[in-house]
């Protein structure tokens, strides 16, 4: 019971992570319809940008950690942005109105760009830094000796997460931001009619999901305590089989996924097995749309005849 | 009357969530003859319409469908393919569905896709040549020839459907759905978008189906001159329900009609009155 | 980072916008570059991480951003604001289709004579071989892709279960290539209809991630089920294709000895050269002979439009699964090859890196073209090759290459699609009415 306490917690503070790449996916595929391969991406950079202003920061001799976290949270966030907004203005802008296959394999390629854009530019080893964020509480202790830790990172991790999605939630339902992408998500052609800018109103989904990746790659350097080049991929798949699970388009749902995914993948490799965790998260990807196509909070799709 | 009915619908509904879009539909279409669905906007017509063509798996209801030999089959328990396959009903859309990217030609072989993949052995006589095959699709290729003459397409055979102009696409559509050969022909709204003179060869072309090869055609319409021209029964509905039906002339009489029509579209109600002086 | 081009903008006016787009490209380039270049990391010996700046690779780079705005923008007002259009005039692009019917046999000759002619450069035999390998997965896929639309981004796993096939029954079993070879394709045809089966239905991109998926499952499986596939040591030892049973080695027995001439190790080579030749013209021919059967045009009519297939008879499940399973077969058939030739197989040579460069090969050669599709691989590979000494960039300029060719080209190479049958003449059709599939 312990035991499964501790992945409880373990597993929820992974989701969080995933959750937060998944609303990245999400917001770009109920706008404009494609699946931002570069996503998965664009987190990596995001810990990256992170792992690398922390370093200077501490180099400076800055000791504060609450103020070190809170200037490396808004760098990373920033400079993580402006990547996803050039991106969609390279590579996706110009095949907009193109034939599906272009933006997909525009934006696979954009992914091996970023890939090797970041091995070439900061090597191809994994980098380390060690634990900021230490402590914790200990909330049981079982007699034959098992503890159930909360450790301080895993607290702010899901405090992180829960103060992003009510700010993230304000965005969309109360500014007129937020109703612009979601007329956009509607019918383009009759935004513009109306004075939408489609073109703005897309970049700042770019925009939005790209800090949000970035808070989630700094997440990921705190939590594990490290960042890789190639860490980008898997995350990104599973993020978006996250998105999938929630139902495409939706938010909350994204969210939802994401705290699925975590769970069933540290369950799987607490019970079962570690070497198969990705497999079962693959599994599930498949399972979930043959038989649920539309995920858990999407909106089913009506066949037009 | 007769009891000659090739197909007969008994007590259809169907629901989308809460909403009713068609309620207890009875109608029947008699064999060899041309039998119009109409109604104002939003009467449930192209909804009957997919459940009659396998699109939508009725909420409630039998559909049935006797063919000359005697066959009944229950259009309810078949689904999307095999509704054409099967029991042999071809259809149209609204919004044409051609292939916009192959010929008139191969848009008509395509039609007869069942037939040409028995005589290519599934696709292993073919794939070595056996000469059955090869006459096979010589009759194919004929059979698309005639039905390309027939709607006067023979000169564009070779032309991407997606080039055509309108009228033209929905001819193509039309020799298209009959290159299945079927035993009941579903248009929907076949002169929709399509000038006088365009109506007017298409109301040729349905008679000509139904007096030279006696298929029987169902069709939706809003063209009230074709329908009235054309058909030798009407079923009016409105509001998912059927209010009337009988011939032309007595369904052009019908204050119930005309009540429907004005109620919902003045321009149609007018249609519907003119087509009758 | 190109600004949306200011056409109607008058050339005087045109020299300081250009400096203010150059101006705000280079800026938004040094807020992109500064931590990501300007600062290196690096974990030190005791595992502590370090960093040094890099300013100078910085500032070259916003000042290449700066120089290259300029031209970019220069170059596009120069040509005009459809540039791509005016690079490939529309004569050429409708001789294209000529120069097509006489490339393809030239074409087809020269690569006959690819052995003889550079017999003695083991390099460029190689390269062929590998050109050739990349032309089969194009033509493979180009089924599935191609004709009946559906997004394919798995393919790979095919490849590999065609590798793994021949590489366990013959290291295992003993069992010759030529035995293995059918069944490496049946195999593969086999797991096409066992993964389609289930998610056939699913539409466009789902379809895509779910291949995606399922190709890394079976990279997962083979990486972790070593007491069969050797985990991430692969297997090696996988014998090499003898000539219908003869050996092509040194020994007495082999073929150089039968035939009394003196060995080299280049006989192997050509063979294997001959053999994917051969397996890759089987591919296109077969392909080209199921285009104008029923179920070819079945395929391509799936692309078209879906529900009309549904309206007209034409069982969707089925037409799709023979798509998938066909292309499945020869991508099997091609791993079979790539494990004789290798003698050693790992899960690393079956990335989503792999599924990526045969889609892209498919797409940029201009979807359902079989030329098209061969000159891309041959441009691919090719260009691929160029950049062999700088082993990290090498992936680095396929993605931008990628980008910048849908940008280009966003319908390939070759777009044109030819008709399967006619009454009077055959005319190509635009690639503009071809769809793309939905699935």
């Amino acid at each position: 019971m312990d035991y499964f306490a501790q992945q409880l917690i373990n597993g929820l503070v992974l989701g969080s992570i995933y959750g937060l790449i998944a609303i990245g996916y999400t917001m770009v595929y109920g706008i404009v319809g494609m699946i931002n391969f570069a996503h998965g991406d664009i987190f990596m950079i995001g810990g990256f940008i992170a792992l690398i202003t922390f370093l200077i920061l501490i180099s400076l001799g800055l000791t504060a950690i609450p103020v070190i976290l809170l200037v490396v949270l808004l760098v990373s966030m920033a400079i993580t942005a402006l990547y996803g907004w050039t991106i969609e203005r390279i590579a996706y802008r110009p095949l907009r109105h193109s034939f599906r296959l272009a933006p997909m394999l525009s934006a696979i390629g954009m992914s091996f760009v970023l890939t090797n854009y970041s091995q070439v530019a900061q090597g191809a080893r994994v980098k380390p830094i060690p634990p900021f964020i230490t402590g914790g509480y200990t909330l049981h202790e079982s007699p034959d000796g098992f503890v159930i830790q909360l450790s301080n990172i895993q607290i702010m991790v899901v405090i992180t997460t829960i103060v992003l999605l009510v700010i993230f939630n304000w965005l969309v339902s109360r500014t007129r931001l937020g109703r612009d992408m979601r007329a956009c998500e509607q019918d383009q052609t009759m935004a513009a009619l109306l004075g939408v800018d489609v073109d703005r109103t897309i970049s700042m989904t770019f925009v939005i999901g790209a800090a949000l990746a970035a808070v989630a790659g700094l997440m990921y350097l705190l939590y594990y305590g490290l960042v890789d080049f190639f860490m980008g991929f898997v995350a990104g798949i599973k993020a978006f089989t996250a998105a999938v699970l929630g139902g495409i388009g939706s938010l909350p749902g994204a969210m939802l996924g994401g705290l699925a995914i975590g769970l069933i993948e540290t369950f799987w490799s607490a019970y079962f097995s570690v070497e198969y965790k990705d497999v079962a998260a693959f599994s599930i990807l498949i399972v979930v749309l043959i038989f649920m196509p539309t995920g858990l909070l999407g909106r089913p799709e009506v066949e037009k005849v | 009357m007769n009891g000659d009915k090739i197909l007969t619908v008994d007590r259809l509904t169907m629901r989308f969530g809460g909403i009713v879009a068609v309620q207890d539909l009875s109608f029947d279409a008699e064999r060899k003859k041309i039998t119009a669905l109409i109604g104002p906007n939003g009467a449930g017509k192209t909804t009957v319409f997919n459940c009659i063509t396998g699109f939508y798996k009725p909420s409630a209801g039998a559909i049935r469908l006797a063919h000359d030999d005697g066959r009944v089959i229950a259009l309810e328990r078949l689904n999307d393919f095999r509704i054409a396959k099967q029991a042999k009903v071809a259809r149209t859309f609204q919004n044409i569905r051609l292939f916009p990217g192959m010929t008139a030609l191969e848009n008509l072989m395509v039609a007869q896709h069942n037939a040409l993949m028995r005589a290519s052995g599934f696709t292993l006589l073919g794939l070595v040549g056996a000469p059955g095959y090869r006459d096979a699709e010589k009759r194919a290729i004929d059979l698309a020839t005639d039905w390309l003459r027939r709607v006067n397409l023979l000169d564009r055979a070779d032309d991407a459907a997606g080039n055509f102009a309108y009228g033209d696409q929905r001819r193509l559509e039309i020799a298209r759905a009959m290159c299945t050969e079927p035993a009941l022909l579903c248009l929907d709204e076949p002169a929709a978008g399509l000038n006088a003179r365009e109506s007017a060869a298409l109301s040729e072309l349905l008679l000509s189906i139904r007096n030279e090869l006696g298929t029987s055609i169902l069709l939706i319409e809003h063209d009230m001159s074709v329908v009235m021209e054309i058909s030798d029964h009407i079923v009016v509905m409105d509001h998912g329900v059927k209010i009337a039906e009988g011939t032309p002339r007595e369904v052009r009489d019908d204050p119930k009609v005309i009540a429907a029509y004005l109620g919902a579209d003045e321009e149609e109600a007018v249609a519907v009155m003119e087509s009758g002086t | 980072m190109t600004a949306p081009s200011t056409n109607t903008a008058k050339p005087a006016t045109g020299i300081l916008a250009l400096l203010k787009t150059a101006f705000i490209n280079a800026l938004v380039a040094l807020v992109l570059f500064s931590l990501m270049v300007g600062i290196r990391t690096e974990a030190g010996s005791s595992g502590q991480l370090t960093y040094w700046t890099r300013f100078g690779e910085l500032a070259s780079l916003v000042a290449i951003v700066f120089g290259g705005s300029i031209v970019i923008e220069l170059l596009r007002q120069w040509i005009g604001p459809t540039g791509a259009e005016k690079l490939v005039p529309p004569a050429l692009q409708s001789g294209m289709s000529l120069i097509g019917r006489y490339l393809t046999p030239a074409l087809l000759i020269f690569t006959l004579l690819v052995p003889v002619i550079f017999y003695d450069q083991r390099y460029i035999l190689d390269l062929a071989i590998l050109v050739l390998t990349y032309v089969m997965l194009g033509w493979g896929l180009n089924v599935v892709v191609g004709l009946a639309g559906l997004l394919d981004l798995g393919y790979v796993a095919f490849y590999a279960v065609g590798a793994y096939s021949y590489g366990l029954l013959a290291t295992n079993f003993g069992w010759s290539f030529w035995i293995c070879l059918p069944l490496a394709g049946i195999l593969a045809a086999f797991w096409g209809v066992l993964l389609g089966f289930p998610v056939l239905r699913l539409r466009g991109d789902y379809l895509a991630i779910v291949t995606l998926a399922f190709g890394e499952i079976i990279r997962l499986v083979i990486i972790n089920w070593q007491e069969l596939t050797g985990g991430p040591n692969g297997v090696s030892g996988i014998p090499r294709p003898t000539f219908f049973g003869i050996p092509l080695d040194n020994s007495d027995e082999g073929f150089a000895a039968r035939l009394g001439i003196e060995y080299s190790p280049t006989h192997r080579i050509v063979f294997l050269f001959y053999l994917i030749l051969a397996l890759a013209l089987l591919t296109n021919w077969v392909t080209i002979r199921l285009r104008r059967l029923p179920i070819g045009r079945a395929w391509e009519a799936l692309r078209e439009d879906e529900v009309a297939c549904r309206a007209l008879g034409i069982n969707t499940t089925t037409t799709k699964l023979t798509a998938f399973a066909t292309g499945a077969m020869f991508g099997g058939f091609a791993g079979a090859f790539f494990a004789t030739r290798q003698g050693f197989i790992s899960p690393e040579s079956f990335t989503f890196q792999e599924s990526a460069l045969v889609l892209a090969i498919v797409v940029l050669g201009g979807m359902g073209s079989q030329l098209g599709v061969a000159l891309a691989a041959l441009a691919m590979i090719g260009g691929f090759e160029l950049f062999r000494g700088l082993e990290t960039y090498r992936m680095l300029v396929f993605g931008m290459a990628m980008v910048l060719i849908m940008i280009w080209r966003p319908r390939g190479l070759i777009g044109h699609r030819a008709p399967t049958v006619f009454l009077t003449k055959a005319q190509a059709i635009s690639s503009d009415l071809v769809k793309e599939g939905h699935g």
